[in-house]
């Protein structure tokens, strides 16, 4: 049964997180490169930037309830497959969100990729 | 690609594999969670594992919103991918985990599909709507 409940949690782990990944993802483009930014500006600058982007908010409460769905899928599963089998699964659902949501060029490479990693992942549950 | 750069890469893959594995430790001395005790969840930070995986969390966050700022989603992703073979390695020695072939199998696979992407240029053009067209007709 509690390989349900931590399937269920990796299931919510990679909504969550693939939300979080392209609102954040797209809220730092906005602000721009943060190490030029910090050596003209300093810190208060790099933090103030971000926090007064509204979908930098919106991705750090996914992550968080990313954070929780993890917390919950560790204490009901085991670390090497909650982990690998959340993340690595985000990376597939996460190549497919950059592709749409922020028009990234995701190529054969990418692609290949994203494929070796889904098989890896169906080997890891077996 | 310069040094500091890769720094930003290592510290991604270091201190997310540290997390997850400090967070770990401190959810299974914490039992199974209920869902009828949720308020048990905000406790749990009190504990010493959890704090210092919730501190290496947040380094790990502060160099992955770095490395968004100057790279792509897809190419920032990959550049976790020792991480998934660290915690195969820590939840085998250092939890006693069982992992059987097979799953080693998975995970040098997965391994080897993100360091396949991490080869690629870290920032590609974005496609633009005309871009975008000229490929549909293609």
């Amino acid at each position: 049964m509690s390989e349900i409940y931590a399937w269920a949690a990796i299931g919510l782990i990679i909504l969550a997180s693939t939300t979080g990944d392209v609102l954040l993802s797209y809220s730092m483009k906005k602000v721009g490169d943060v190490g030029e930014l910090w050596k003209q500006r300093g810190m208060l600058a790099v933090i103030g930037r971000a926090l007064s982007t509204p979908t930098f908010a919106l991705g750090v409460i996914a992550m968080g309830i990313a954070f929780y769905s993890l917390c919950f899928g560790l204490s009901w599963g085991n670390l090497s497959l909650v982990v690998p089998a959340s993340a690595s699964l985000t990376f597939v659902t996460n190549a497919v969100a950059a592709r749409i949501f922020l028009h990234e060029r995701v190529g054969r490479r990418r692609w290949i990729a994203a494929l070796l990693v889904a098989g890896g992942v169906v080997l890891m549950a077996v | 690609m310069t040094f500091r750069k890769y720094l930003v890469l290592a510290g991604i893959t270091l201190f997310s594999t540290a997390g997850d594995a400090l967070l770990a430790r401190g959810m299974k001395d914490s039992g199974g969670v209920s869902l009828h005790h949720l308020s048990n969840l905000l406790l749990i930070i009190l504990n010493p594992w959890v704090a210092s995986g919730i501190v290496c969390l947040l380094t790990f966050f502060s160099c992955y919103m770095s490395a968004l700022s100057w790279a792509d989603l897809t190419y920032v992703l990959p550049a976790t991918s020792l991480g998934y073979v660290l915690v195969a390695f820590i939840a085998h020695y250092g939890f006693h985990e069982v992992i059987s072939p097979t799953r080693w199998i998975g995970i040098m696979m997965i391994a080897a599909g993100v360091g396949f992407a991490a080869a690629g240029p870290s920032l590609t053009p974005h496609r633009t709507p005309h871009a975008v067209s000229q490929e549909i007709n293609s």
